[in-house]
């Protein structure tokens, strides 16, 4: 997997589990380094606001520590309640699996690269 | 005519409450034969109102009614608590309306998710929120 972190969120997720994953990954980002995070959501058939809220918050956490990341695998029924709800899930990339979402990681630190070499210093 | 085919009360008092209550109106919507949808759309409301109640209102129940009338079942839940009650029902029920760092769509969000929606709320007293999905 080389510089991304892929979480595979297999269980119900319930409020505490995803507080201590958001915490989690702060440290993995911090620890490996890591310029991605690939999170697989195809296991959960309910995402309410809150989990909504907390992968928004994940991902705002990651940036700041210089890393991407993408949700991947968001099941149709969930995509289409959140959307009915309102949860826009702005500030988050998303992708339909896996093999798009890391594709989409690696484009985007790609990017950045480039960006970061045309900089003048 | 609306039928009561069975109900059941359970408590909301911690999380873990949360997750039992969630699972039984996923087993109820699957033994209703709902859709994925229309089970995705009445868990996440069971998951948003039942977390007003253990957060909000300080713990709680809900009561889980299976429906059935001419031709078609519903699912009724209500959330009732006895915690501090809603002063501003208006201001709550608006998107964005968040006092403890939520994304302020619980009520907003899940009233349009269900097609019938009713709240009843007294400061001091508590809050009580009744939705009915049908199929």
């Amino acid at each position: 997997m080389g510089e991304f972190l892929l979480v595979t969120v297999q269980v119900d997720m319930h409020d505490r589990l995803a507080t201590v994953l958001k915490d989690d990954l702060a440290n993995r980002i911090s620890a490996s380094g890591a310029r991605g995070v690939l999170i697989d959501i195809s296991a959960l058939d309910v995402v309410d606001s809150f989990i909504a809220r907390m992968f928004g918050t994940i991902a705002q956490v990651a940036r700041v520590m210089d890393a991407e990341t993408a949700l991947v695998g968001m099941q149709p029924s969930v995509a289409i309640t959140l959307v009915d709800m309102g949860v826009t899930m702005a500030g988050v990339r998303t992708a339909l699996n896996v093999e798009k979402g890391m594709a989409l990681l690696r484009a985007l630190v790609r990017e950045e690269r480039a960006d970061d070499e045309a900089a003048p210093e | 005519m609306t039928r009561l085919l069975r109900s059941e009360t359970l408590p909301l008092d911690d999380e873990s409450d949360l997750m039992i209550a969630r699972g039984r109106v996923r087993e109820c919507a699957v033994e209703l034969d709902f859709g994925t949808l229309d089970m995705t759309r009445l868990v996440t409301v069971a998951s948003e109102l039942g977390r007003n109640t253990v957060i909000h209102g300080g713990g709680g129940s809900m009561l889980l009614e299976a429906l059935a009338a001419e031709q078609r079942h519903g699912v009724r839940l209500t959330f009732e608590d006895k915690g501090a009650g809603i002063a501003d029902l208006d201001l709550a029920m608006s998107d964005g309306f968040t006092t403890k760092g939520g994304m302020g769509l619980g009520l907003s969000g899940s009233r349009r998710l269900v097609d019938e929606f009713e709240i009843f709320t007294r400061v001091g007293e508590g809050t009580r929120v009744t939705v009915t999905r049908w199929k």
